[in-house]
């Protein structure tokens, strides 16, 4: 899979794994991203993710932190437990109340953080500045 | 999406709601800072989540209001009844848009395009966004920039070995600097270990980069903003861009010093010997080859910035010491002394070869007299700018309003000219306001516009500048003025005085018809002082008034006062200059004609009368006087007044020196200068000799 994702990495589009609860959040991200020119994987919470990356190259996670089922820093763990996820950037969607959310996702092992409600080209910077 | 933009529905329907109260509230209460901050926030929500939602036609139409009331924030405008009633207006407007189920898209775009254009013109030209749409938000990158100052910073990245296990790669984030501007990356990887030693999960590289950028400081930090807790990250500023620059970027020495990659005792060690520097440090292992080669890239990035710099510069100015300039213009002067008596030995050995020479230098010196003369010619423009701020004040303080406007700041005159120009068109222009420009109202009554005119303008004539004041005021009061002038005894009160001698008087010591003393001016001091400090380098003044109409009150100067053209003229034995700027001609006078004045000094001069002073009574000559003497018939403010002198030996470049302070009191006689042959004539001052000689005539008469 690896091997895979390399090649994957220098001839085709970046994929992105957007993980929200809100439809309205997934949808806004989805269109940004997509108008950029990379593919986009949604899912709706930590459990969601984790299923929809079997099979797949993911180079980029974005990640709400409050949700049902497995939250943002419980996702953040769990992929980082993953050997191929171990480098790969994660950004978690945090609200600027919750500074020691941001800490704990930063611990998990979180790579940046965008802090809502954020503008579209504030997202593009950020992927831009994680991908290269 | 629906449920979010319904959730976004219902809380712009409440924001507004709050906002309505604020709005009405305010107006009563203008200055309440915190209903001003009130608004503020509520149409920054609407357009912060409107962005979000999808609403990008609201987010983009609050973007202008929200514009407006940041600028009354900080106190640049002031809330008014239309201002309320144009936000009440977009609230039903922002109501409307939201209400549309597709967004707005149907809403009334054309009254929306009414209000923003409304709420536009409130912003100051400089503070408009032409962007429509809002900027990304503060905590991310910052876009400001300042096109004028090109700053270089060395930015120093020291990732820790564990910054992979969050997902950072650093090469985006170096490959984002450069997106900043100009950059250098420099890689060290002396810290990597034995390959046994190796992780190869950690990172070993760290990496020094020059950056010259207009970006801020900001801006840097914001690339490593993830990355803060995990590197160490060091910038500092190492050329500042708009500074003069010393001769030569600092030694890689220094450079490695001031890093701390070096200690001094090792510096001073390596510096005792002989070879390049930089390797001498390499192959004595005290630093890496890489920290040198990044100290070598420092140094040349900056060379090469201050190497382009330079050559901007010196394509386009430099500067140099004020003073260096007048030692310059004084040897010039010497020089062109030098020359006259060059010129007059010469001519009395009647040596062709000689002369010959003796002309060709003149011509260089005149040339060269020139060019020095240019170069400490500065543009007037300088003075007048804070003339700007001065009109605002007064106009503010008297509540009236003026509009200044400047015209011909290009205009070049001698740099001492300038420094003395100040106080006086200080003085004129204060006038101008306190006296010139009427209140508003009154102004409205005797139709004219609300707002006066004061036009501040330079420009060339001849070997003079000619710099006026126009007012579109009320004009000079010529019946008070003339009535003043009789109570003071400068005019009797039958005599019949034309509007512009009338107007005159306002330029004689202590002379004021305000009814008012206010502040500002009219406390009698004022014109007079301006008349005597422009004469004193040799200027005049010249006054025109229309009542009802205005004033313009004009100065005219000498474009130097360092060498000037003269008329050399013999009084007895003695030597005299007259500065030929306002001779007009020469004529003879003979025995014959002055006995047939009868004694009167006035003489006919193509059928005009021209009245005459007679240097030999002002200067008590006892000699004999010569059987035809000449007349120098000058002009001043467009009077013609002759000066009776001996002889008239011709033109002659005068280099003017100050007479020593024990003749500081002489009046007539503005300065001296040396002949070819060593002797001094004296510069005579036109007009004090034609003031002084009116005032004798007073006391005759």
């Amino acid at each position: 899979m690896d091997i895979a994702c390399g090649i994957k990495e220098a001839v085709m589009a970046r994929n992105i794994l957007s993980v929200d609860d809100s439809a309205s959040i997934r949808q806004l991200v989805s269109f940004t991203l997509k108008k950029e020119g990379y593919e986009v994987i949604e899912a709706v919470d930590g459990k969601d993710a984790l299923a929809k990356i079997q099979g797949v190259c993911v180079d980029l996670v974005l990640t709400d932190l409050n949700m049902p089922n497995l939250d943002g820093i419980g996702l953040i763990k769990a992929l980082r437990a993953i050997s191929s996820y171990r480098f790969t950037p994660i950004v978690m969607l945090t609200t600027e109340s919750h500074t020691d959310k941001k800490e704990a996702g930063k611990q998990a092992g979180a790579t940046g953080w965008i802090v809502k409600p954020f503008k579209p080209e504030q997202l593009i910077s950020v992927v831009k500045r994680l991908l290269g | 999406m629906d449920e979010n933009r319904q959730a976004y529905r219902e809380e712009v329907h409440e924001l507004l709601g709050d906002l309505e109260d604020a709005l009405i509230e305010l107006e009563q209460t203008p200055d309440e800072r915190d209903l001003i901050d009130r608004v503020f926030r509520a149409m920054h929500t609407i357009k912060g989540s409107g962005a979000m939602f999808g609403f990008e036609d609201i987010a983009a139409f609050t973007h202008t209001i929200e514009t407006v009331y940041d600028l009354i924030r900080e106190g640049i405008l002031g809330v008014t009844p239309e201002l309320i009633s144009l936000t009440l207006a977009s609230c039903d407007q922002i109501k409307a848009m939201v209400e549309e189920p597709q967004g707005g898209e149907s809403a009334d775009t054309s009254k929306a395009q009414e209000i923003t254009d409304a709420f536009k013109a409130m912003i100051p030209a400089e503070d408009e966004n032409p962007a429509m749409v809002p900027a990304p938000a503060d905590d991310l990158k910052k876009e400001i920039q300042d096109n004028t100052a090109q700053i270089t910073y060395r930015i120093r990245f020291r990732p820790h070995t564990d910054i992979f296990a969050n997902g950072t790669n650093p090469i985006p984030l170096l490959n984002e600097l450069k997106y900043l501007g100009d950059a250098h990356v420099i890689c060290h990887l002396n810290n990597l270990p034995e390959l046994t030693d190796m992780d190869p999960e950690a990172c070993y590289a760290n990496w020094d980069i020059i950056l010259t950028t207009n970006h801020d400081v900001n801006a840097i930090r914001d690339v490593f903003i993830f990355v803060e807790d995990l590197s160490d990250i060091d910038i500092t500023k190492i050329d500042e861009g708009s500074e003069i620059d010393q001769d030569d970027y600092k030694r890689i020495g220094e450079i490695l010093f001031e890093r701390g990659d070096i200690k001094l005792n090792d510096l001073e060690l390596m510096l005792n010997r002989q070879k390049r520097f930089g390797e001498i440090l390499i192959e004595s292992g005290k630093v890496n080859r890489s920290v040198v080669q990044s100290a070598l890239a420092e140094q040349e990035h900056v060379r090469n910035l201050r190497k382009k710099r330079m050559v901007q510069d010196t394509t386009t100015n430099i500067r140099v010491p004020s003073h260096k300039l007048d030692a310059m213009v004084n040897l010039v002067g010497e020089m062109v002394t030098m020359q006259a008596r060059l010129t007059q030995i010469a001519h009395q050995k009647n040596d062709p070869d000689l002369i010959l020479v003796s002309e060709e230098v003149e011509r260089l010196t005149a040339e060269l007299r020139d060019n020095a003369m240019g170069i400490r010619m500065l543009p007037i423009g300088t003075t007048f700018a804070k003339f700007k701020r001065m009109v605002r004040d007064l106009s503010t303080e008297l509540g009236k309003e003026v509009d200044f406007i400047t015209q011909g700041e290009e205009t070049e005159l001698d740099k001492t000219v300038i420094e003395k120009l100040g106080d006086p068109l200080v003085h004129i222009i204060r006038n101008s306001i306190d006296h010139g420009i009427e209140l508003p109202q009154k102004r409205k009554a005797a139709g004219k516009p609300p707002q006066g005119t004061i036009e501040l303008r330079a420009e060339h004539s001849g070997a003079n500048v000619l710099i006026s004041v126009h007012d579109d005021g009320a004009g000079l009061d010529t019946d008070a003025i003339f009535k003043k002038a009789v109570e003071k005894g400068l005019a009797s009160p039958d005599a019949s005085l034309t509007d512009k001698e009338i107007h005159e008087f306002i330029l004689a010591p202590g002379f004021s018809t305000a009814k008012n003393v206010s502040s500002v001016s009219g406390r009698g001091v004022g014109m007079d002082v301006v008349t005597s400090s422009i004469e004193s380098f040799g200027g005049s003044v010249e006054i025109r008034s229309v009542r009802g109409n205005g004033t313009t009150i004009t100065l005219k100067l000498p474009l130097t006062l360092a060498i000037i053209d003269g008329l050399l003229v013999t009084l007895g034995d003695d030597l005299y200059v007259i500065p030929l700027g306002s001779v007009v001609e020469c004529v003879e006078l003979t025995k014959k004609e002055r006995k047939r004045a009868h004694g009167r000094h006035v003489t006919k001069v193509r059928d005009d009368l021209v009245p005459y002073i007679y240097l030999r009574e002002v200067f008590s000559l006892g000699s004999p006087k010569p059987a035809i003497e000449q007349i120098v018939i000058t002009q001043i403010n467009e009077r013609r007044i002759g000066f009776v002198v001996d002889k008239v030996i011709g033109e002659y470049q005068t280099v003017i020196k100050n007479l020593g302070k024990l003749f500081k009191n002489i009046d007539g006689v503005s300065g001296a200068t040396i002949m070819g042959d060593g002797t001094v004539a004296l510069i005579l001052d036109i007009t004090r000799l034609i003031v002084h000689a009116e005032d004798e005539d007073c006391r005759i008469a």
